[in-house]
């Protein structure tokens, strides 16, 4: 499982990489290969607020039709259109032309809340024994 | 509360790394690599399938031939020694109790072959419609597994294990006793893919030992590991339909798109007042076929609707592999079923348009 140093992430398997007042948001690469083959992403609006924990985003694969959470509270600025026509970005590089949207953070704290990737491997080493 | 049951390939599929979901009440593996690369890869060269968890209830007896007649809509009378005929079955009232296939071991002895998730519910039938009939019924699932070899490669693998003749061996014909990398099974072709395939019946102590044979043969030729992801995925691209779907106890095989295995002159049978009158008025609701036009995935029960107004239900939707397409199968009132048509699925609360197009979606080419 493949979880980069510098991004932080949610108990719901979203990534965040923060840029100042904004963050980019995907999808790890435990929730894509938990999926499957992605086949559709649903994407938000730009400029509409997002609270951290809503659903944002619903990503669907041949057989399964997931809610994208929000990880932290802001506006969506930015949404990866790309995954219009090749959804499968999700799969082969979720930490780079999969990213799903760029969202500006209401309240920049709120990224401490989320966790770092030593945190997460041990929480999906939890999950899977338990 | 029933227990999720392990086949007897259990441990081979978690050896082979698939991801194990219940279905049915069945432990079994959802995908080994992903669902695309299965699908392709029964299309385009062979796929092997555990589907151990379907049910066999053998059908014995002097009154065999008119029992099944009277339990299914299919004319049984038509079946020769060692061939396979595909059949719904029917409650009174038309609905559906379960689709099978029967295959006729001797004048006096049949094998069913019925739906995993339905084997109680149908042998309950069974027995109640067999009261004035002089047969017996033998419910051999627990002591039968079966494999599915699927794709234009399923010959070429099958022939290294084997010396039946099994380019002789036509589509829907089986032959009952082979010796097939070195135990007895039951082959025939025929197969819920769309391709062409062959489906092994095999005592379950013995499943463990072809399985490795044949992913020990067909592995230089491409033969994958298949699960039911992609079982699904194919069965729809050839749109053949999957109980709890398309079929039902509320859904008429005819409202099915299935009037070939209806046969109407064979004598009586269970349904077929209903089906006779659906026949000849016409049915009032209808399966059909339809590709998404705008982006969007159609999934089973999303409603289907003309002009906002409520026409139907989605069946099954999916992603199409082999089309590269968002399709989907519908339940729709029937005046609004014609080719081209027009229509919108409520995905999420928004409606994406699609339109009526014509089934299969797939069909194989060549003989």
């Amino acid at each position: 499982m493949n979880i980069p140093k510098e991004l932080r992430y949610s108990k719901n398997h979203e990534w965040v990489r923060v840029e100042g007042e904004k963050v980019i948001v995907g999808i790890d690469d435990y929730a894509q290969s938990q999926l499957g083959d992605v086949v559709f992403v649903e994407l938000p609006e730009i400029g509409s607020i997002v609270t951290c924990g809503d659903s944002f985003s619903v990503v669907e694969s041949v057989k399964a039709v997931s809610d994208i959470y929000a990880p932290v509270s802001g506006e969506i600025i930015e949404v990866n259109e790309v995954l219009g026509d090749t959804p499968e970005c999700i799969n082969e590089d979720p930490y780079g032309q999969g990213w799903i949207v760029v969202i500006q953070l209401k309240d920049a704290s709120e990224v401490n809340n989320l966790m770092d990737s030593a945190a997460y491997q041990t929480m999906l080493e939890e999950g899977e024994n338990s | 509360m029933t227990l999720v049951q392990k086949t007897p390939l259990y441990e081979t599929h978690v050896k082979y790394g698939g991801r194990m979901v219940e279905f049915g009440g069945w432990s079994l593996p959802v995908q080994y690599t992903g669902i695309k690369e299965e699908h392709q890869g029964v299309r385009n060269k062979a796929g092997l399938f555990d589907v151990s968890h379907m049910g066999e209830v053998f059908v014995k007896g002097p009154d065999s031939i008119a029992f099944l007649q009277k339990l299914v809509t299919n004319d049984v009378s038509r079946l020769l020694k060692n061939q396979v005929q595909y059949t719904p079955m029917c409650y009174m009232d038309g609905g559906t109790v379960d689709d099978l296939l029967i295959y006729k071991l001797a004048e006096e002895e049949y094998l069913l072959v019925i739906n995993a998730a339905n084997i109680q519910k149908d042998l309950e039938w069974m027995i109640a419609n067999s009261k004035d009939y002089h047969v017996e019924l033998i419910n051999a699932s627990d002591q039968t597994a079966q494999l599915a070899l699927q794709g234009p490669l399923s010959e070429c693998i099958l022939e290294k294990l084997t010396n039946a003749p099994l380019s002789e061996l036509n589509y829907y014909w089986f032959i009952p006793e082979v010796i097939l990398a070195d135990k007895k099974v039951l082959l025939s072709r025929t197969g819920y893919t769309g391709e062409d395939g062959f489906e092994i019946y095999c005592h379950p102590d013995d499943v463990g030992h072809i399985w490795e044979a044949l992913m020990e043969v067909g592995k230089p030729l491409g033969l994958l590991p298949a699960g039911l992801g992609c079982r699904d995925t194919l069965r729809f691209e050839a749109c053949f339909p999957l109980y709890g779907h398309e079929l039902s106890a509320d859904i008429s095989p005819l409202e099915a798109g299935l009037t070939p295995f209806i046969k109407l002159d064979k004598g009586c049978f269970n349904g077929k007042d209903v089906l006779k009158e659906q026949k000849e008025s016409g049915v009032s609701r209808k399966i059909v076929g339809f590709v998404l036009t705008e982006r969007g995935v159609a999934r089973a029960q999303y409603p289907v609707l003309l002009d906002g107004v409520p026409i139907g239900i989605v069946t099954t939707g999916s992603y199409s592999p082999t089309l590269d397409k968002n399709l989907g199968l519908g339940l729709i009132k029937a005046e609004h079923s014609k080719l081209g048509q027009k229509l919108e699925i409520e995905i999420r609360g928004k409606k994406v348009s699609g339109e009526i197009i014509a089934k299969p979606f797939y069909k194989r080419g060549g003989k």
